[in-house]
């Protein structure tokens, strides 16, 4: 299966940082995405895009993650000449993350 | 201080950006039974822009819908006793009020009271060989004569001083949108400048309210995974608040959108790096801990926020003049449309050597294949349909629109069957961050009456 179907996404940006928040659809969903969504499988999802380091924080009350993600946006809003410059596509990238079917 | 008697304070979001809807601010005023009403119009590239415009005309540089959102609003604000707080001053806000000081007058509105805080326009005080930015790592004097602005994003405090002399509506600069939103929770149940929890917790229902329809549903639809009703008409939100800075977000009743539980966490998580240190002027606000739940119809409580001791820095927005773009695209359909557009920039970039086109940084999209995800993205070569799109920076006008003129011969000189050429150029502001000490910002208050 894939990420979209047991959590939803949105995409924040602060000069050339992104932010991707992953939020479990359900409580039951909280375990497996705590524990496949790892800084290195972001990191490696995102790798065509984000120069620099990923970072994980957990939420647990929320049952979410966010993700900060830097350089990762061709120098921000104002610097960049991408389309999305302000990277508000890359959560709905995310869910495109395909988790172990041994669920 | 003056507090009102109040048990549950109402804020509503008249705005979440300087191009926002103004109905649902109106639909607030009437139905919302508000108390305050921000409209949060100021992003970071937006005062900057604001800046160069006041440069041409210093009567200008505020926001464009200042005027129509005033006279949407003011009448319905007076009669029911509903005061605005907003940063639509952005680089002029005296000028922000004289403006609403004469919408006023002209709705027949007196006795209004106009408060203005100035002196986040920082430009001639800060220390520009010693403040270095975030984005080029080099001090601001570096830039020279493109440096256009520096606006360091201002507190509650002096908002807090405006509504405790009796203001109806504060204009602003650079203020950090959610001390806009912090100020009448500050004012209205007294909580002490040095209430960490209570700050932070106030910061937060701010984060939850600052970018409007974001948390009714807007930003958040998916068909078929994540369902808005009545989309086209979203309301904007209100925050019922407690003196605790407890609050339930919720909209007005038979407004389109959704207030839910899964609105509710992506708009916390928004432009959030570490949840326990969201750093602003007035707190350090820490949302680890914040609990959110559905209590009702378009009804979600947030609890459990929580700050600590602000650091006593200010950041600071530096605008500064990066040169001009070209950008212009063309459509290619059917069999072989991406080896077509491929083509198509591969064109480009070797019309730019040839003939010299001067420019520092380049980029070819194909739209539909490649533009947002980087070019190693798989699936998509059965496209029916591709844009190219081919993007410059170049240091002068005259190099950028040469970027558009390359792209308009394509239908000429280029591939097959290309079509629909659009092009543009535009002057391009950036914007860097830097941090100064809070003394360094002196800031008044100027009062007008209509």
């Amino acid at each position: 299966m894939l990420l979209r179907d047991i959590a939803h996404s949105r995409t924040g940006d602060k000069g050339n940082i992104s932010n991707i928040s992953v939020i479990a659809k359900e409580d039951k969903y909280w375990s497996i995405i705590k524990k496949e969504i790892t800084e290195e499988k972001v990191a490696n999802h995102f790798k065509n895009i984000v120069l620099g380091d990923v970072k994980r924080f957990i939420l647990p009350n929320i049952k979410s993650l966010n993700f900060v993600l830097s350089q990762a946006l061709h120098g921000g809003v104002t610097q960049s000449l991408a389309l999305d410059a302000h990277g508000k596509c890359l959560s709905s990238a995310i869910l495109e993350m395909k988790i172990s079917e041994n669920y | 201080m003056n507090v009102r008697n109040h048990k549950i304070l109402r804020i509503g979001t008249g705005a979440g950006f300087s191009g926002d809807r103004i109905e649902p601010a109106v639909e607030l005023c009437e139905k919302g039974d508000i108390d305050y009403l921000v409209f949060e119009c100021l992003a970071e590239r937006t005062i900057a822009l604001a800046q160069l415009e006041k440069l041409s005309n210093p009567n200008g540089g505020y926001d464009k819908l200042l005027e129509q959102r005033m006279v949407a609003v003011l009448p319905i604000c007076q009669q029911k006793n509903i005061k605005i707080i907003t940063n639509m001053g952005a680089a002029n806000p005296l000028a922000a009020s004289k403006k609403v000081q004469k919408v006023a007058r002209s709705l027949g509105i007196h006795g209004l009271k106009i408060i203005t805080i100035i002196g986040d326009d920082i430009a001639d005080k800060i220390d520009k060989e010693n403040c270095l930015l975030d984005v080029t790592q080099a001090s601001i004097s570096y830039l020279g004569d493109r440096f256009i602005s520096a606006n360091a994003y201002i507190g509650a405090e002096a908002i807090v001083e405006a509504l405790a002399q009796n203001a109806d509506v504060i204009i602003t600069g650079r203020a950090s949108d959610s001390s806009m939103f912090l100020a009448p929770q500050i004012y209205e149940f007294g909580w002490a400048m040095d209430d960490w929890i209570k700050l932070g917790r106030g910061t937060i229902i701010g984060h939850m309210l600052e970018c409007a329809g974001q948390v009714t549903g807007g930003y958040f639809s998916d068909p078929g995974q994540k369902e808005v009703p009545n989309i086209a008409k979203l309301g904007f939100p209100l925050a019922e608040i407690d003196f605790e800075g407890n609050a339930v977000i919720t909209k007005v009743k038979d407004s389109g959108g959704i207030v839910s539980e899964a609105t509710c966490k992506e708009q916390l998580l928004y432009e959030i790096h570490d949840p326990k240190f969201y750093l602003q002027p007035d707190v350090i606000a820490d949302f680890s801990n914040v609990m959110i739940q559905q209590v009702g119809e378009n009804r979600v409580a947030i609890t459990g926020g929580s700050g600590r001791a602000r650091t006593g820095k200010l950041k600071v927005s530096v605008g500064y003049d990066d040169g001009w773009v070209g950008d212009g695209q063309i459509s290619y359909a059917g069999l072989g449309c991406v080896e077509r557009g491929k083509l198509a920039i591969n064109i480009i970039k070797e019309r730019i050597d040839l003939t010299a086109i001067n420019c520092t940084e380049t980029r070819g999209d194909l739209i539909g294949v490649n533009s947002i995800f980087g070019e190693d993205s798989n699936g998509y070569e059965n496209n029916s349909e591709i844009r190219m799109r081919f993007v410059a920076r170049c240091q002068d006008k005259f190099n950028a629109q040469r970027i558009c003129r390359e792209v308009e011969a394509l239908y000429l000189n280029g591939p097959s069957g290309g079509g629909g050429v659009v092009t543009s150029f535009k002057k391009i502001i950036a914007v860097a961050s830097t941090l100064i000490p809070k003394q360094l910002v002196d800031i008044k208050l100027k009062i007008l009456e209509s």
